[in-house]
């Protein structure tokens, strides 16, 4: 151990740190506890060294004890998080820019000239309220099947809808600046359909279950024996849907079970042939066959031989 | 499509503005987690550690297998555990053959690692093992004295940069104002040599001296243990730029009923509720009421006497 030790210390108050650059361990490793005893000593200078800039400052008594303003902390250390950027003006903003349009307060407290009393400007029994227009006058542009009222709360709903487009895209340049306010985020909805500027429809859960169960149906086996997902409900109706027709007609009605065995012994019987065979397409089918067989080309499509080729080793084997 | 999408509930909206970018930054809240294998020692190093920091730090249970610090596609789920809980310091601990009792240490700038320090740990004395006076325990929370002894913090790059971490690990929040009788806890590190770092946690005692200033005894009683530099990872120039850079302006603070004329100076604002003076309501003093008719019995009585006896004296 150096007896001489060079008492400077490096002191940041604002974060209680304190280091002392001189002091030499001795490389020869003595017990444990002295190594723990010299470096609790020293320690110990350090927090005294502190303490001593710490209590000197002015200090304000305080329910809990004496109140001391630190100063602030000189080691620099990294952030966690980048500095917040400037936020680009929205449109509105550059327009009032240009124009030098000057923001002025609006006061909450409106008087308001058709009942000579002040009212507020938003909420309930507001100034100029919409709702509130007994009688418009027609003008001489009004087409006579229009409907006034309609045609104001259409015009509102229309300047709401620009007004929510204009926000989005103040948001999106301000998320490309990479300054989006903290409370907002821009999410992906549906992608559209190509081509289409129309949204595919998003599917409940309760018509998935539905699409599902339509396909479960549609094999043989009504779905018992498909692959399910972990989680996956049985559909509503399980097994085949059956319509079982009554064996008793109703008093007044046709008789079903009737109709639909005379419907397949008339198919089958022929009764009326004529009916049954599209002479048309039997005659097409004819002359299809007949032509094929001229020509002597099948049905199915071959790759054509090239006779011109020479196959190489024709004759290797030999 | 885009959608706007904004917080429905006034906790959300606060919440996302607390974990915003700012001037000013919260303090640095620290993620300790483990890997597939811990020993003994690591997992009690990381229990003890999560309850120094108890305030700031949140410790996950569960074995992580694909985090890997070092290489370069293994610390996707650091970064996403950091997004999650808004963590900026991890504490990851890993026991394998080829390192044992494995600490690596980082930190994270806008939620991606900046910088990484591995540390093995050696001599590992539990804060349970230590005996001391439990009134002089450190309390859960409290502003730490930080030490460094040993020329090796300044000359080993290594260690400049241990002591960095642990500065910004110990930390905690960065205050204004402090109260002296709440300082009770000091860690000490100490560079026994270029590799080695001895770390302890101490209790303070204050000890009436003959000025002010009281004369300061540390008492050991936390985790001590050894740390075994291993690998590290500086930040790159550009990165480290960025992240030390720092705004001169200090936030403007919006007093309230505040302003400044030019004729007449500062002015305020005072707002006085309305006076309801028929609504206000009375104490209630029927204790007081039975002894005020009490007193004034014996008022009226002495009273009474006492002009009895002036009758009685001008009677006479």
């Amino acid at each position: 151990m150096d007896t001489e030790m060079d008492q400077i210390y490096q002191i940041d108050v604002g974060n209680l740190l304190a280091f002392n650059p001189n002091h030499r361990f001795s490389s020869a490793p003595s017990s444990r506890e002295e190594l723990v005893k010299e470096c609790v000593t020293e320690g110990t200078k350090l927090v005294q060294a502190i303490a001593d800039t710490l209590f000197n400052f002015p200090s304000t008594e305080s329910v809990d004890g004496p109140l001391v303003q630190l100063p602030p902390p000189t080691t620099k250390l990294p952030r966690e998080k980048h500095l917040p950027r400037p936020k680009p003006p929205t449109k509105w903003e550059e327009f009032a820019l240009k124009k030098g349009i000057q923001k002025r307060k609006k006061d909450k407290i409106v008087y308001d000239e058709t009942t000579d009393k002040f009212k507020r400007r938003h909420g309930y029994d507001r100034v100029n309220d919409d709702n509130d227009i007994p009688i418009i006058e027609a003008k001489a542009s009004d087409e006579p099947g229009e409907d006034p009222f309609a045609k104001r709360l259409d015009d509102k709903k229309k300047r709401v809808d620009k007004q929510q487009q204009n926000r989005l895209q103040n948001l999106k340049s301000a998320a490309k600046a990479g300054a989006l306010p903290s409370h907002v985020q821009l999410a992906a909805s549906a992608l559209p359909i190509t081509g289409t500027k129309a949204q595919p429809k998003k599917l409940g859960k309760e018509e998935l279950g539905d699409v599902a169960g339509l396909a479960a149906t549609s094999t043989a086996s009504g779905g018992k024996f498909d692959k399910k997902l972990p989680g996956e409900k049985p559909p509503k109706k399980q097994g085949k849907h059956h319509k079982y027709l009554p064996v008793v007609p109703r008093y007044g009605w046709v008789d079903e079970e009737k109709e639909q065995t005379n419907k397949v012994l008339g198919k089958l019987l022929s009764k009326h042939s004529h009916e049954i065979l599209n002479v048309g397409k039997a005659i097409n089918m004819y002359n299809d066959k007949k032509e094929k067989k001229k020509s002597g080309r099948s049905d199915k499509l071959k790759p054509k031989k090239d006779i011109t080729k020479k196959k190489p080793y024709a004759n290797k084997a030999k | 499509m885009m959608e706007i999408r904004t917080p429905k509930t006034h906790k959300a909206k606060r919440v996302l503005e607390k974990r915003a970018p700012k001037l000013v930054e919260n303090g640095k809240k620290t993620l300790i987690l483990h890997g597939t294998k811990t020993s003994a020692t690591l997992s009690s190093v990381l229990m003890e550690l999560y309850r120094l920091k108890k305030g700031g730090a949140i410790k996950y249970s569960r074995r992580n297998e694909n985090i890997r610090p070092f290489e370069s596609g293994g610390e996707t789920s650091l970064e996403f555990f950091s997004q999650k809980t808004d963590c900026s310091i991890f504490a990851y601990g890993s026991h394998t053959k080829k390192r044992p009792d494995n600490l690596v240490l980082g930190r994270m700038y806008d939620h991606h690692v900046y910088d990484l320090i591995e540390v093995g740990i050696e001599n590992f004395k539990s804060l349970l093992s230590f005996s001391y006076d439990k009134k002089i325990a450190p309390h859960e929370g409290s502003k730490p004295f930080i030490c460094f002894t040993g020329e090796g913090f300044e000359n080993v790059p290594e260690l400049k940069q241990l002591k960095e971490v642990l500065t910004d690990l110990f930390r905690g929040e960065v205050v204004d104002n402090l109260n002296l009788t709440g300082l009770d806890r000091a860690y000490i590190c100490s560079a026994v040599s270029p590799t080695k770092v001895f770390l302890t946690h101490c209790a303070i005692k204050l000890k009436k001296s003959g000025t002010i200033v009281p004369r300061i005894e540390l008492v050991e009683v936390g985790p001590s243990m050894d740390l075994v530099i291993r690998r590290n990872r500086l930040p790159n120039e550009g990165l480290r730029k960025e992240a030390m850079k720092s705004s001169k302006d200090k936030p403007k603070k919006k007093v309230k009923n505040v302003d400044q004329d030019d004729v007449l100076g500062k002015r305020g604002r005072i707002f006085i509720p309305e006076q309801e003076v028929g609504k206000t309501p009375l104490p209630d003093k029927s204790k007081g009421v039975k002894r005020e008719r009490r007193e004034g019995k014996l008022k009226k009585k002495n009273k009474e006497e006492g002009s009895a006896s002036k009758k009685h004296k001008e009677s006479e």
